[in-house]
């Protein structure tokens, strides 16, 4: 699914990320650690498709409509609610039974209730629940998860837990973490980004 | 005909900021009025109505200037560009939707523009009408493609303005020369030429400009 072979980014005269080799084949999960500042940003937003490498190769065998994102930031619109935003990416992703999927979702991750309050009203957990939603409304088969830990309390960190285990397996994982234990048994491949 | 569905989704989610935040409209509907207000007083009595129809060109394009600085704000503040660039549509419907929604804002404040102007000044002729409406469409066109390669800088609100004016130049001319001539037909060929022209080309290229 993903094969990076010496894979380094500059900005200017900055190196961000330097020499990444990574053969992740499909179904795999593969754990992205390493100090502030090592790439590990730069690496997921690569995988992605939303940055590209200055030096290297890169292959990946994933359409965008194919690629789940959760990135540091959420990527929905504060003045809108979670259902209208939801709604915008669905109709992007032309998701089939998309009201079915979202109400699943938003059920699933504890903000049905809250689903037309805006998304300004949230608390960071809340928005951070939003975010896993939006990333995986179009049910991708790759999924790239920035530190999809960050902000959860203990039910929200259970509840992605059970989705990345359910999932892992036939969808293949991008997840940096600097909690490495929590994905520990899921994960096929280690990067090990140094600073 | 998926395009033109997310070009919808995209329009229908500007247009529903716009309700919610209320933040663009009413800034331009208060800096127009207000520039007619100062020009009013500023313009000596007596002065011809080709000054004031100059004028009121000078209005317009500094209204849609104010529209178009904040028309990608809530992806940059809110950082939702990523969502948009990621997602499988095509990206020019990213433009084509921004376009129409400031477009939207543009021919609103110019309902409540021209009347204002007619009072002030004189007349608004049916040519004019058909100018201002020609030229929102090249604005809207241009600045949002401008306004989309300015957000990413730093200087984007000095940028903005660079890139703009220069391009608008043309729709001021065919505008003004709409608006003055007995027989506006060739300047308002010359709009829709632009409009078309340039529509086009941002058209085309905008998949460049959000790509890294």
């Amino acid at each position: 699914m993903i094969a990076a072979r010496a894979v380094g980014k500059r900005f200017g005269e900055k190196r961000v990320l330097r020499g990444v080799d990574l053969e992740l084949p499909q179904g795999g999960f593969a754990v992205v650690t390493g100090p502030n500042g090592s790439g590990k940003t730069t690496l997921l937003r690569i995988c992605a498709g939303l940055a590209l490498p200055s030096e290297g190769e890169l292959a990946v065998g994933a359409t965008r409509a194919q690629v789940g994102y959760l990135g540091h930031e959420p990527l929905v619109y504060r003045e809108l609610t979670s259902l209208e935003n939801l709604d915008l990416y669905g109709r992007l992703y032309h998701v089939p039974e998309r009201r079915e999927r979202i109400g699943m979702l938003l059920e699933r991750f504890g903000l049905w209730e809250a689903r037309h309050d805006r998304v300004a009203t949230y608390s960071r957990g809340m928005t951070q629940r939003l975010a896993l939603c939006r990333a995986l409304l179009h049910d991708p088969t790759l999924l790239v998860l920035d530190e999809p830990f960050t902000a959860l309390d203990d039910a929200g960190a259970d509840l992605l837990d059970e989705q990345l285990r359910e999932l892992s397996g036939n969808r293949t994982f991008v997840v940096s973490t600097h909690d490495p234990a929590r994905v520990a048994a899921l994960a096929t491949v280690r990067v090990a980004l140094a600073a | 005909m998926n395009y033109f569905a997310d070009v919808r989704a995209l329009a229908r989610k500007d247009l529903l900021l716009e309700l919610r935040a209320r933040d663009t409209l009413p800034a331009m509907l208060l800096f127009v009025v207000a520039t007619f207000v100062v020009f009013h007083f500023a313009l000596p009595a007596g002065s011809s109505k080709l000054a004031a129809s100059g004028l009121l060109w000078v209005a317009i394009v500094f209204t849609a200037l104010l529209g178009l600085g904040r028309a990608f704000v809530p992806e940059r503040e809110q950082r939702v560009f990523d969502g948009l660039v990621l997602a499988p549509c095509d990206r020019s419907a990213i433009w084509l939707a921004k376009s129409i929604a400031t477009f939207a804002f543009l021919a609103a404040a110019e309902v409540v523009a021209l009347p204002v102007f007619a009072l002030f000044f004189h007349g608004v002729r049916p040519a004019t009408i058909a100018g201002v409406a020609l030229a929102d469409l090249g604005i809207c066109a241009v600045g949002t493609f401008v306004g989309a390669m300015a957000v990413v800088t730093r200087a984007r609100d000095l940028l903005l303005p660079l890139l703009f004016l220069p391009l608008a130049i043309p729709l001021v001319i065919g505008g003004v020369g709409a608006s003055v001539v007995g027989h506006p037909g060739r300047y308002l060929g010359f709009l829709a030429l632009y409009d078309v022209l340039f529509a086009l080309l941002c058209w085309a290229s905008f998949e460049y400009v959000v790509t890294e």
